[in-house]
């Protein structure tokens, strides 16, 4: 994890904690593990407020959708959970990089 | 996530402080330590601890397996720290340079004529001798220490502060006369040849580098791989 990326991540953390502290529903969902070329590394996140806007990032752009969903349901239900992506090549493509991935992420409810 | 932990690690980083999360990812129970105190519904274990210390070294967070629980534990280090010690040429763009590459830098210089606000614009200059001011920044395993004033009487007490402590890099300024006249003066100061072995010197990496720019560009460089890659970066 480099330090410009936790610069990144200290924004989205204040950020979510400052959506919380008006009331809004929050998640958050972060990078636990990667194989291959993932797009980005483990500690990268998003965070998810209850209308869906997001701020931050989990890979290129692929995936961010479906795990806004979810963190969506973690909201509702406070279930934490592990989402497993394969990024094949074609959706690697997609996002314009060179080759496939996996990534896990965490995603949980803002208490 | 509680908000509450989430406000004190973020309290936490604002300070500068070292933060470890341990989150049960299937429970959503977590623990947080603020400078290596603190505790939580995860009970930090002797597995846990070990498995926190190497990602805390690596400065990379990680999920693990321990005591049949799925732990995430995620690393929040304050930033590297450059010493930049010389208000010189050279220092102007490696400040910038050394910031974009996420260093907290500081710039030692006694000098007035050298340490001014027309050189150093918004920058803040220590102006206390090299020694002094080392030993009250405690360079640590996060910490670069570059060396520019080219004067022993600067240059010296810098790096024999430096070679005293845990640094990651020590970089000095000076072609090869140099380094070799200060190798003598450090061994009459009692250092050993496996302490200035450390100093990486004449400084930056060979690439040619003639312009301060390209200076600051080798230095940076030359500080990235002794991070990433220290078996092949020895002097």
């Amino acid at each position: 994890m480099t330090d410009a990326q936790m610069i990144d991540h200290d924004d989205i953390l204040e950020r979510a904690a400052a959506w919380k502290e008006v009331g809004d529903s929050v998640a958050l969902a972060t990078v636990v593990s990667t194989w291959g070329s993932s797009p980005r590394p483990v500690g990268s996140r998003l965070a998810i407020k209850g209308d869906g806007q997001f701020i931050g990032s989990v890979s290129g752009g692929c995936i961010e959708g479906a795990v806004v969903t979810e963190a969506l349901e973690a909201m509702e239900d406070g279930k934490t959970r592990i989402l497993d992506f394969g990024v094949t090549d074609e959706m690697a493509w997609e996002v314009g990089l060179a080759c496939g991935g996996k990534i896990s992420i965490f995603v949980e409810r803002l208490n | 996530m509680k908000l509450t932990n989430l406000k004190a690690l973020n309290e936490a980083r604002a300070d500068g402080k070292s933060v470890m999360l341990f989150s049960n990812v299937d429970t959503g129970e977590e623990t947080l330590l603020i400078d290596g105190e603190g505790s939580g519904e995860v009970e930090v274990t002797l597995a846990i601890k070990e498995a926190a210390t190497r990602a805390h070294n690596e400065d990379k967070g990680r999920l693990v397996e321990i005591d049949s629980q799925r732990l995430f534990i995620q690393v929040f280090n304050p930033a590297r720290r450059l010493v930049i010690v010389g208000a010189v040429h050279i220092a102007q763009p490696l400040i910038p340079m050394a910031r974009l590459a996420g260093y907290d830098v500081t710039v030692i210089d006694p000098r007035g004529a050298w340490a001014t606000p027309e050189r150093f614009p918004g920058i803040e200059i220590d102006r206390r001798w090299p020694d002094e001011a080392l030993e009250d920044i405690k360079p640590d395993s996060r910490t670069a220490i570059v060396t520019l004033t080219h004067d022993p009487k600067l240059d010296d007490p810098a790096l024999m502060t430096a070679l005293k402590s845990s640094a990651f890099y020590i970089g000095a300024l000076g072609g090869k006369k140099t380094a070799g006249k200060r190798a003598e003066r450090l061994t009459e100061a009692g250092f050993s040849t496996t302490d200035f072995a450390r100093i990486r010197g004449p400084v930056g990496l060979d690439i040619g580098a003639i312009s301060p720019a390209e200076i600051a560009v080798s230095i940076v460089g030359q500080i990235t791989e002794t991070l990433h890659r220290p078996e092949r970066a020895t002097a």
